[in-house]
C-alpha cells in the first residue's frame, strides 16, 4: 500500500516542517483570544451556578441584583427560550438555565450583565435562590437501583444509554479457548484543562447575532444557537478568534455563548462572558469514568479468539456528547487486534456530578488501557513476551473488524517491531535493575468520523480558494478550526501543493460560518483527512483552470502542462514556461475571478446494526508505545523516564507539527494515568476544581520522548494522510501500567496510578510475602 | 447577604513603566496587576488562566523577575518596571527566545506561550547556559496542556546556544 518513494520526493510544500502560520502572533502577544477582545460599549456577563448537586428550585428573586447600579440585565430560565439542546433530538436534555431542578454543583441558574466584572460578581451575590435540597445520586453503581432518585424523567433508572452489540459467537469462542481471563478496570473523571477558559463575545445588531467564541466547531454552535433562539441559521454568525486549546471540551456549546447571546439580546449591547477556572472544571464534559470488565479468551499460542466487554459509565448530570462516548468505548476495542467474536454491553448512567463528554480519544482510552493491561496478563499466564502476543494478533491491512470497520492501510506490525527495536526491549524486558520496568501499550484511532455530528446531508468539509487579481497570493477559505494543533498551517501547505505555488503565497480565512464554507470542525481527528480532501480538490480546480489558460498562452497541449512553485511549464521543454501570477492575472482580466472549490463526504461506511456509525472512518491510525519507569518502593513514587512512540499515521504533511501532536497527546495520557481525577465530597461538591489541586503534568514530570514513524500510505486520505492528534493518547495508560507491573510485580486496575496506590500495593505485597515466609 | 452597596473601593494613583514607557493610572486598590495590564492598557498578551497563581499564563517580568501578575496588586507595582510579552520584540526583531519558540514548534495553542517565553527569558538573563534540568525548573510554574514541554525545552536550549554564538 506504499506509494513509490520517487513520487513522494516530488512534493514541494507538503512533507516539510514549515513554522506554524500563527506562531509569530502567538510568540509576540499579538494573538487575541476571545477573552482579549475589546469592543465598544461591551458589558461583562457572569453566570450564577448551583451550590447543590441536586435540588429543586423553589424561587429566584433577582430584584436586589437588578437594583445594583451598573447592572444592566439579570436573566433566569423564564427570560430565555425553553428549547432544549444536546447531541440528538431524543436526548436534548439541557436548558440554558435550569428550569425546575439543578443537577450538579455548577448547574446554571441565572446570569447578569454589568458594566464591569466586580459589579457583575456583586450582583450574582444579590440573587436570592431558594432551593429544596434533594439527595444526590453520586455512585454510578447504585444509580440504576430503583430506590435512587431520578435525575431526568425521560431516563428511567437513570440510564442515559444502554448498548448491546454482539458480533460472532463469543460464548463459543470463550468455550473453545485454551485460556480465559476476566478482569475489571476503572478510569477517572479526567478533565481537558485547556489553558484558555471557555469564552464568548456576543453582539445582537439588526436582528443578527454574531458570536465570537472559543470553539472547536463554529458550524455546530451555529446550528444549535439558531435552533434554541428560533433564528434562521443565516442570522447567526459564529466565528472564532484564536483558541487556546480544546481537546474535545469546546466541541459543544458550553453555555458561555447562549448566555452571552441572551444577555446581548436583552441589553442591546455586546456582552463578553469568560469562564473562570472553577467554571471550566465544573462544566467539565471531559472523560467519563468507566468501569470495564473484560472476559477474553486465547489459544495456547496467544491468538485472541473472542472478547466480552461490559461497561458501567458514569455520565454525570446531562447527556452532553456522552452517548457517542459510550458507543466509542466499546466500538473501538476490536480495532487494533484481529479477533472475530466480540460482545459489548454498556450502560451510561446519570449521576449528580459534572457531565462527561468528548475528550481526546473520546470513549476509547480507558477501555484501551483495560485491554492492554489484560493482554499483558494473558501473555504472562501463557509465558509469552508482551510484544510477541501483540505481534500474533496485530491487525493487518485491508481487513475488517468484527463490527464492520474497514481498515485500509495498517502498518501496525511494523510499528510494534520498530518500537521494540528503538526502545531496546529485548535487552531490557525482565533484565532491568530492581524497581525499573518496561512496558508496551498500543492504540489506534479514527481519521474523522464516517457520519456527521447531527443528522444532515451536508458534506463534511468544504473549501474555497480565491486567487488574487494579480495572481500573487491565494486565499484559502475553510471552515476547519485551528485550536492550536496547526490545521491552518497543514491546510495551507496542502493548498499550495495542490496549486503548485509556495506556502508563503497562501493567506487564510478560517472557522467563520459567514465567510467560510461549512466544515464540521476540530474533533474526531478529522481535519487533515477530511478538510484536507476539500482543500486538495479546491486547489486542483485552480490548478486546472490556470493550466488550461497557460496552455493557450504557450500554444501547448494542456496535458503537457505542469506547475511547480509558481512556474508553469511544458513538460519535457522547460524553456517554454510562464509565471503562475501572469496566467492568474490574465485569467482574471479575461474570464473573471479565479476560484477553486472543493468538498468532501466520506463514502458509505459501516454496518446496519444499531449504533453502527460510531467508530466508522475512512481510515485508521495505529500506534505502539513503549515506556520505561522507575519506582521508589519506599514512597510509591513512579517516574516515567523514557517513552518511545511509533505511529502509523500515513503520509506526513508537517513532521514538526505531527511529532508535537504525539508529544502533547502522550503527555495528556500520562496525566490521566498518573495523577488526574476530579474528586468530590459526600454531597457532590468538587474538591479540586482548580489547577493547584487538580494536578496536570508540569515541565518537571515529563519523560524523554522519542516520537517515530513507520512508512505508510492511506488510499482514503489526500496524499495518503491519516490522523495523529487523538490516537497518541490511547496507548499511554496501558503502557505505563504494564511498565509498573514489570518494575514491581504489581498490577493496578484503577487509574490514576498515584504514589499512594502504588505504595499500598507494595505494602500489601510485602505483607503477603512476610506471611508466606512465616508459614514456612 | 449584602443588601446595601458597600462603600466605594478606594482608588490610588499608580505610576509604572511598562515595556519602557511610563504609564499613570488611577486604580482601585483591589485591582491586580494582570487586570491593570489587560483592561486598562490593553496588554492582552498577558493571559488569564486561573487567577490563583497556579498556571503561569499571566507571567510578566517585574523589575526583571518573573512573577504571576494575577497575584500582585497594581498598587504593589507602583514605581516599578514591568516587561510584558509585547515588550520583548525590539525594532521589529524577535527576541532569540521568541524566535526559537517559533522555529522549534514550541507553540501550539499559544495560550501559555507569553508566560513561558518570559520565564525562559528571565532564566537566560540570570543563567545564559542552563542545563535541561535548569530549564525545566525555570518553567515548572508555567503550565502547558498542548506540547508536553518537549519542544519548549528544546527551544529554550536552542535560544541559549544561539545567544552564545
Ligand atoms: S492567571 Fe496567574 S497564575 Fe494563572
Ligand atoms: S501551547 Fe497550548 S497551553 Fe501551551
Amino acid at each position: 500500500m506504499s506509494e513509490p518513494a520517487a513520487k513522494k520526493e516530488q512534493y514541494s510544500v507538503i512533507g516539510k516542517s514549515v513554522p506554524k502560520v500563527d506562531a509569530y502572533d502567538k510568540a509576540t502577544g499579538r494573538a487575541r483570544y476571545t477573552g482579549d477582545l475589546k469592543v465598544p460599549n461591551a458589558l461583562v456577563g457572569k453566570i450564577l451556578r448551583s451550590p447543590h448537586a441536586h435540588a429543586r428550585i423553589i424561587s429566584i428573586d433577582t430584584s436586589k441584583a437588578e437594583q445594583l447600579p451598573g447592572v444592566k440585565a439579570v436573566i433566569t430560565a423564564k427570560d430565555v427560550p425553553s428549547v432544549m439542546y444536546g447531541i440528538s433530538p431524543a436526548r436534548y436534555d439541557e436548558n440554558i438555565f435550569a428550569v425546575e431542578k439543578v443537577l450538579y454543583v455548577g448547574d446554571k441558574v441565572a446570569a447578569v450583565a454589568a458594566v464591569d466584572e466586580e459589579t457583575a460578581v456583586k450582583a450574582l451575590n444579590l440573587i436570592d435562590v431558594e432551593y429544596e435540597v434533594l439527595p444526590p445520586v453520586l455512585d454510578p453503581f447504585r444509580a440504576m437501583d430503583p430506590d435512587q432518585p431520578q435525575l431526568h424523567e425521560q431516563y428511567p433508572r437513570n440510564i442515559s444509554v444502554e448498548i448491546h452489540q454482539n458480533f460472532g459467537d463469543v460464548d463459543k469462542a470463550l468455550a473453545d479457548a485454551y485460556h480465559v481471563r476476566t478482569d475489571t478496570f476503572s478510569g477517572t473523571r479526567a478533565a481537558h484543562v485547556p489553558m484558555e477558559p471557555h469564552a464568548a463575545l456576543s453582539k445582537w445588531e439588526g436582528g443578527k447575532l454574531t458570536i465570537t467564541c472559543s470553539t472547536q466547531s463554529p458550524h455546530y454552535f451555529q446550528y444549535h444557537i439558531a435552533r434554541v433562539f428560533g433564528l434562521k441559521m443565516g442570522d447567526v454568525r459564529v466565528l472564532k478568534s484564536y483558541v487556546g486549546g480544546g481537546f474535545g471540551g469546546k466541541l459543544e456549546p458550553s453555555g458561555a455563548e447562549y448566555v452571552s447571546a441572551a444577555l446581548a439580546m436583552k441589553t442591546g449591547r455586546p456582552v463578553k462572558l469568560v469562564f473562570d477556572r472553577w467554571e471550566v472544571f465544573v462544566h467539565h464534559r471531559g472523560r467519563h469514568p468507566q468501569h470495564i470488565t473484560l472476559t477474553t479468551g486465547v489459544t495456547k499460542e496467544g491468538k485472541l479468539l473472542g472478547c466480552h466487554a461490559r461497561f458501567i459509565i458514569d455520565g454525570g448530570a446531562y447527556t452532553s456528547l456522552g452517548i457517542a462516548s459510550a458507543y466509542y468505548a466499546g466500538a473501538m476495542l476490536p480495532l487494533i487486534y484481529m479477533f472475530d467474536h466480540y460482545r459489548f454491553d454498556g450502560f451510561r448512567v446519570h449521576t449528580n456530578l459534572p457531565s462527561c463528554g468528548a475528550q481526546r480519544g473520546h470513549g476509547a482510552p480507558q477501555p484501551r488501557f483495560a485491554f492492554e493491561s489484560q493482554l499483558d496478563m494473558i501473555a504472562k499466564d501463557l509465558g509469552m513476551d508482551s510484544i510477541d502476543i501483540r505481534l500474533v494478533n496485530a491487525r493487518k491491512p485491508d481487513t475488517m473488524t468484527p463490527n464492520e470497520f474497514k481498515v485500509n492501510s495498517c502498518a501496525f506490525t511494523e510499528a510494534i517491531q520498530k518500537a521494540r527495536r528503538i526502545s531496546g526491549w529485548d535487552e531490557k524486558k525482565g533484565k532491568l535493575a530492581s524497581g525499573k520496568g518496561i512496558g508496551i501499550g498500543c492504540g489506534g484511532f479514527i481519521s474523522g468520523n464516517g457520519y456527521p455530528i447531527y443528522r444532515t446531508r451536508l458534506p463534511h468539509a468544504g473549501a474555497v480558494i480565491k486567487v488574487s487579481e494579480q495572481g500573487d497570493i491565494a486565499t484559502l477559505y475553510t471552515g476547519a478550526v485551528d485550536i492550536g494543533q496547526g490545521s491552518d498551517t497543514v491546510l495551507a501547505q496542502m493548498a499550495a501543493e495542490a496549486m503548485g505555488i509556495d506556502f508563503e503565497d497562501i493567506k487564510l480565512v478560517t472557522a467563520d460560518t459567514e465567510t467560510t464554507p461549512h466544515d464540521f470542525g476540530a474533533y474526531a481527528s478529522r481535519q487533515t483527512l477530511m478538510s484536507g480532501w476539500a482543500v486538495k480538490e479546491a486547489g486542483e480546480e485552480v490548478r486546472r483552470q490556470v493550466l488550461e489558460l497557460a496552455a493557450e498562452m504557450l500554444e501547448a497541449n494542456v496535458e503537457d502542462m505542469n506547475v511547480d512553485r509558481r512556474v508553469i511549464y511544458v513538460k519535457g521543454s522547460p524553456e517554454k514556461s510562464i509565471p503562475f501570477e501572469r496566467v492568474a492575472n490574465e485569467f482574471f482580466i479575461t474570464r473573471g475571478p479565479l476560484v477553486g472549490r472543493g468538498k468532501y463526504a466520506p463514502p458509505k461506511l459501516g454496518g446496519s446494526f444499531k449504533g453502527a456509525p460510531v467508530g466508522t472512518s475512512p481510515a485508521y491510525s495505529f500506534a505502539a508505545q513503549i515506556s520505561q519507569v522507575e519506582t521508589d518502593e519506599e514512597t510509591g513514587q513512579v517516574m516515567v523516564t523514557d517513552v518511545w512512540d511509533v505511529h502509523d499515521c500515513g503520509q506526513v504533511i508537517n513532521p514538526t507539527l505531527l511529532h508535537a501532536q504525539v508529544e502533547g497527546a502522550l503527555f495528556m495520557g500520562m496525566g490521566e494515568a498518573m495523577y488526574e481525577a476530579m474528586v468530590f465530597d459526600a454531597n457532590g461538591k468538587p474538591l479540586n476544581a482548580n489547577l493547584g489541586d487538580y494536578r496536570i503534568p508540569t515541565a518537571l514530570d515529563v519523560p524523554q520522548v522519542v516520537s517515530d514513524l513507520v512508512d505508510s500510505y492511506e488510499p482514503a486520505g489526500p496524499w495518503g494522510v491519516k490522523e495523529v492528534g487523538e490516537g497518541a493518547t490511547l496507548p499511554t495508560m496501558g503502557s505505563y501500567a504494564n511498565a509498573i507491573y514489570d518494575a514491581i510485580g504489581i498490577r493496578i486496575y484503577d487509574m490514576p496510578l498515584t504514589p499512594e496506590k502504588v505504595w499500598r500495593a507494595i505494602e500489601q505485597r510485602k505483607r503477603q510475602e512476610r506471611e508466606a515466609a512465616e508459614k514456612k | 447577604m449584602v443588601t446595601e452597596a458597600k462603600p466605594k473601593t478606594k482608588r490610588q494613583i499608580v505610576t509604572l513603566t511598562i515595556n519602557g514607557d511610563e504609564h499613570v493610572s488611577l486604580v482601585k486598590v483591589n485591582t491586580t496587576l494582570l487586570d491593570l495590564l489587560r483592561e486598562e492598557f490593553d496588554y492582552t498578551g498577558t493571559k488569564k488562566g486561573c487567577e490563583l497563581g497556579d498556571c503561569g499564563a499571566c507571567t510578566v517580568l517585574l523589575d526583571g523577575e518573573p512573577v504571576n501578575s494575577c497575584l500582585i496588586l497594581a498598587v504593589e507595582a507602583d514605581g516599578r518596571s514591568v516587561t510584558t510579552i509585547e515588550g520583548l520584540e525590539k525594532n521589529g526583531k524577535l527576541d532569540v527566545v521568541q524566535e526559537a519558540f517559533v522555529n522549534h514548534g514550541a507553540i501550539q495553542c499559544g495560550y501559555c506561550s507569553p508566560g513561558m517565553i518570559l520565564s525562559s527569558r528571565a532564566l537566560l538573563n540570570r543563567n545564559p547556559s542552563p542545563t535541561e534540568r535548569e530549564v525545566r525548573d525555570a518553567i515548572a510554574g508555567n503550565l502547558c496542556r498542548c506540547t508536553g514541554y518537549v519542544k519548549i525545552v528544546e527551544a529554550v536550549l536552542a535560544a541559549s546556544a544561539e545567544s552564545k554564538a
